[in-house]
């Protein structure tokens, strides 16, 4: 992004108002360098990894993880609190028979409390227009192929609801324990543009 | 009618662009963007759905011009101003005085 154009510009307007806000008593540069760090701090996608490992490893977990995610979360020290409002989450999970992707064609919905920052890509209209008409041609440029057989569900998110895919465990990980499950778990698994 | 952020099944948008760095903000810019939204929401000046619409009501050619955090400022300048916590006068003045 930042290389499509001169960025000096809007970062001087962006230092602009930040200072008038400041002189207002709106915002303060200690509280904003705090919120950033909190964020950053959650940025990755390494909670919803533990999720899906411990899906795969324990059934009954997985049962709850679907029934109501916002439920089971805080097994994995996990939840969907923390941002500015509270959003269900709906975890969707892959089978032989179907793959899942989330998108937001309206905006950028993300289940950000336990993916960390969403890519750029995904915010994009071009994967936000496209995915919801042609998911596999998308999935091709993702360079994933789910197979000619499988059924292909997009979950188009909203203010209040979120998704995230639990992808199906790869075969011959059987040895794996948790930890080295969780470290198979991508970014992209998770929104379903990749098979994990 | 729906408005330009409704793009899904739209056609004509460029191949995606898949990001390999993967970094929540490309530039510093982006990041204080992020962190004053977030402090305007904490303070009560506007809420997210204010904040969203904001973003959602902008002009057509605008919207597709901008990029994703240029969205998030468009939309609180234009919120402060609305919310009167702002004059129009003064963040055109603090916009060229950064």
């Amino acid at each position: 992004m930042s290389g499509h154009h001169d960025d000096a510009p809007i970062a001087a307007q962006v230092r602009g108002l930040e200072a008038l806000l400041e002189d207002r008593g709106l915002v303060d540069a200690r509280e904003l360098d705090r919120a950033l760090e909190a964020f950053l701090a959650g940025s990755s996608p390494a909670g919803a990894a533990r999720a899906v490992a411990r899906a795969w490893t324990d059934d009954d977990f997985r049962r709850r993880l679907l029934d109501d995610a916002n439920a089971a979360l805080p097994e994995v020290r996990l939840s969907m609190g923390g941002g500015l409002q509270e959003q269900r989450l709906k975890v969707v999970e892959n089978t032989a028979a179907v793959h899942n992707v989330i998108v937001c064609t309206l905006c950028s919905c993300y289940p950000i409390a336990v993916l960390g920052p969403s890519p750029t890509w995904y915010k994009s209209e071009a994967y936000r227009s496209r995915v919801v008409r042609d998911p596999r041609g998308v999935l091709a440029e993702f360079e994933f192929d789910p197979g000619p057989d499988v059924e292909i569900t997009v979950w188009d998110a909203s203010a209040e609801s979120r998704y995230m895919v639990l992808p199906r465990r790869p075969e011959g990980t059987e040895p794996l324990d948790e930890a080295e499950l969780a470290a198979l778990v991508t970014r992209n698994g998770l929104i379903g543009v990749a098979a994990v | 009618m729906s408005r330009i952020n409704d793009v899904g099944g739209m056609e004509g948008f460029p191949p995606i662009e898949q990001d390999l760095d993967e970094t929540p903000f490309h530039a510093d810019w982006e990041a204080h963007v992020f962190a004053m939204n977030r402090a305007l929401i904490g303070a009560g000046v506007y809420n997210l759905d204010e904040f969203r619409d904001a973003i959602e009501r902008m002009a057509p050619e605008e919207y597709l011009a901008s990029s994703y955090y240029e969205k998030w400022f468009h939309a609180i300048r234009t919120l402060c101003i609305e919310k009167g916590v702002l004059n129009e006068e003064e963040v055109e003045r603090a916009l060229h005085a950064g």
